[in-house]
């Protein structure tokens, strides 16, 4: 018999390395520019509002703090206003509540609209027909047109952030309510949970271990969604003159200059300073939106 | 059949129109404000006349617009008014109904609306297909693209913004106003030339501030679209890429942009408003910032009831015309 030589080996397998998270984070942010835009302004503001609360006093955010109609300078960056207040400061404290009323009124409205959707989903029959038929009957009444009635009822003295939170949160909870209900719907008659179900998992256990856990990209999409909405909302009831008059929301500083004339009497960085810090909260907030559509929803994936 | 389902849908407006009167009925009876006292309040501190009167007239007030009475009662006269179109009468500038203000503003937001939203539903839809289709050149569809940037900034934003580069540093338009001061409303070349001048940055503002999202939406939607079989078979038939873009590609994703179009109603009305306020256009914008200043309830609410119609009649009529666009859907099914 001949030597059989074996093949010698060869030199050595290619080793692929699987990149680490950071790197695949980077390179899918690279991908996905608008969710990479809209954080990067996201990230300045958070910057901007942190520094600027922790260097100016906020007093200088209410009126007669400062020396009124000042145009931007060496000492006010900004500017002042007619009634006195810093503009730079106005800009930091607005941002600030702007922010809080749409973090507090979006975060319960999309709380509530996951506990209806799992409800209604779940359980079906009549609070399913019940809760679905109000969600749809309220759906096409502009929202902000029932926001008016109601902030209009209220005392003027009484309307604070938390007021105006509560406000856009009556009537932010359909949307999320309709979606979370669907998808629940759709996920209710995945195989995995059959299989849960036939292994004896009861009710509570496939809602948190199974259904839950796949819901989350949705749940966050919704949150972001419903933030923006709140911010939306306030500001189109500040401008309207329904806002906290004293409070240096930004929505109500822009209807203040606009009502005092501003741009006839040439006090231009009054409003347009806000109303660039407004377009910065809710354009980063959409782009994130944007991007986070295009992270758990592969039909709108850019096919590169 | 089809008239079954068509009258299921006047039903559902219906329970849409109820909901939103009743909405406007019981929350501010809820408060505790009492908007006829506090007018009269006000004028008595201005001193229109000895604030001992002030409580016989509130209480004449109170029954004249049917205060005094039970809630269930008010709650239905307040309905059945409705069903006549009576909304009652303003408070601020009294012998005037609500009805008659909202006829009064009606045609400058229509027009501002009507021209504003057909031209930013078109020229989003065109950009947003190009920016989704392959063969369009790169420089058009980066333009097309980067308009996705706008989605998100609220026109009146925009308009604020537009008012300062064009109307107050540049000095090209005016910077608010209907018409300009000192000019005289007449039938003339000029003052119609004068008024158009006027309209066309709130118009800038609600189209730039509206045709983000469109772009945004038919861009998903031509994406959709592409690796149909149908557009691969017109390409294969040789057909020219004019052709392909204009009937296989753009008509078949533009038809969930008309559904699209039904849900955005709402936002396009409230943004026409607010936008109608900032430049001080007389229309219903205007009429509702009024009312609000001065707390003219039974104009905030006819108007907010009559917007809530108009749009839910919209919506529900868009539905229905449906499947006229789209000969495979059929309202039976």
């Amino acid at each position: 018999m001949a030597n059989i030589s074996l093949p010698q080996p060869q030199a050595q397998a290619p080793v692929f390395s699987q990149p680490g998270r950071l790197t695949l984070l980077f390179r899918y942010l690279r991908r996905n520019m608008s969710l990479t835009i809209g954080l990067l302004i996201m990230l300045f503001l958070i910057v901007f509002t942190i520094v600027g609360m922790l260097t100016i006093e906020s007093e200088n955010a209410y009126a007669l703090a400062v020396s009124s109609k000042q145009p931007p300078s060496a000492e006010f960056p900004l500017g002042t206003d007619f009634f006195g207040r810093d503009m730079l400061a106005v800009m930091v404290y607005g941002t600030w509540q702007t922010a809080l009323i749409g973090i507090i009124a979006g975060g319960a409205g999309t709380l509530v609209g996951v506990l209806l959707g799992f409800i209604s989903a779940y359980f079906g029959g009549i609070i399913d027909a019940a809760i679905k038929g109000i969600s749809q009957i309220l759906m096409p009444i502009p929202v902000f047109l029932i926001q008016i009635v109601i902030a209009g009822s209220l005392d003027k003295r009484d309307v604070t952030i938390y007021t105006m939170a509560f406000i856009v949160l009556i009537l932010a909870w359909m949307g999320p309510t309709l979606v979370m209900r669907s998808q629940v719907l759709s996920m209710k008659e995945r195989p995995y949970v059959a299989v849960a179900k036939l292994s004896g998992v009861g009710d509570i256990g496939i809602i948190f271990t199974e259904i839950l856990p796949n819901l989350l990209p949705f749940i966050v999409a919704q949150f972001v969604t419903q933030v923006f909405a709140a911010v939306f909302a306030s500001f189109y009831l500040a401008i309207v003159g329904l806002g906290p008059l004293r409070e240096p929301l930004l929505g109500n500083i822009i209807w203040a200059a606009m009502g005092q004339g501003a741009f006839f009497n040439g006090w231009w960085w009054w409003p347009v300073f806000p109303a660039v810090g407004l377009a910065l909260i809710l354009g980063s907030l959409a782009l994130i939106n944007m991007g986070l559509d295009e992270l758990s929803n592969p039909r709108v994936r850019r096919s590169e | 059949m089809s008239l079954w389902v068509i009258g299921r849908r006047i039903l559902f407006l219906l329970m849409v129109i109820w909901a939103a009167a009743t909405i406007t009925f019981f929350i501010p009876r809820l408060s505790s404000r009492n908007p006829i006292r506090e007018r009269f309040a006000t004028l008595a501190r201005t001193g229109g006349f000895s604030p001992g009167d002030l409580e016989t007239i509130v209480a004449s007030y109170n029954q004249k617009f049917g205060l005094d009475k039970p809630l269930w009662q008010q709650y239905v006269d307040y309905m059945s008014s409705l069903a006549r179109f009576d909304l009652g009468v303003s408070l601020n500038l009294f012998p005037k109904t609500v009805v008659e203000l909202i006829v009064e503003a009606l045609p400058w937001s229509i027009g501002l609306l009507i021209v504003t939203t057909i031209l930013s539903f078109i020229i989003g839809n065109i950009l947003g297909a190009l920016a989704a289709w392959p063969q369009a050149p790169n420089w058009l569809r980066t333009i097309s693209t980067s308009f996705v940037l706008l989605q998100g900034v609220p026109p009146v934003l925009l308009g604020v913004l537009l008012i300062f580069f064009i109307a107050f540093r540049a000095n090209l338009l005016p910077i608010s106003g209907s018409y300009s001061i000192g000019s005289v409303p007449e039938w003339s070349f000029a003052f119609a030339i004068d008024v158009l001048r006027h309209q066309i940055l709130p118009a800038l503002a609600l189209i730039f501030g509206t045709v983000g999202g469109w772009v945004l939406s038919m861009r998903g939607m031509g994406i959709t679209i592409q690796g149909e079989d149908y557009v691969l078979f017109a390409e294969h038939k040789g057909l020219s890429s004019r052709t392909i873009f204009r009937d296989y590609y753009l008509r078949n994703a533009l038809l969930p942009q008309v559904t699209g179009f039904a849900l955005a109603l709402g936002n396009v009305v409230t943004s026409a408003i607010i936008v109608e306020q900032i430049f001080g256009l007389p229309g219903l914008g205007n009429v509702l910032a009024q009312a609000i200043r001065v707390n003219d309830f039974l104009v905030i609410y006819g108007i907010v009831l009559f917007i809530t119609i108009a749009i839910a009649t919209l919506m529900v009529l868009v539905e229905l015309l449906y499947p006229l666009l789209d000969p495979r859907i059929r309202l039976d099914q």
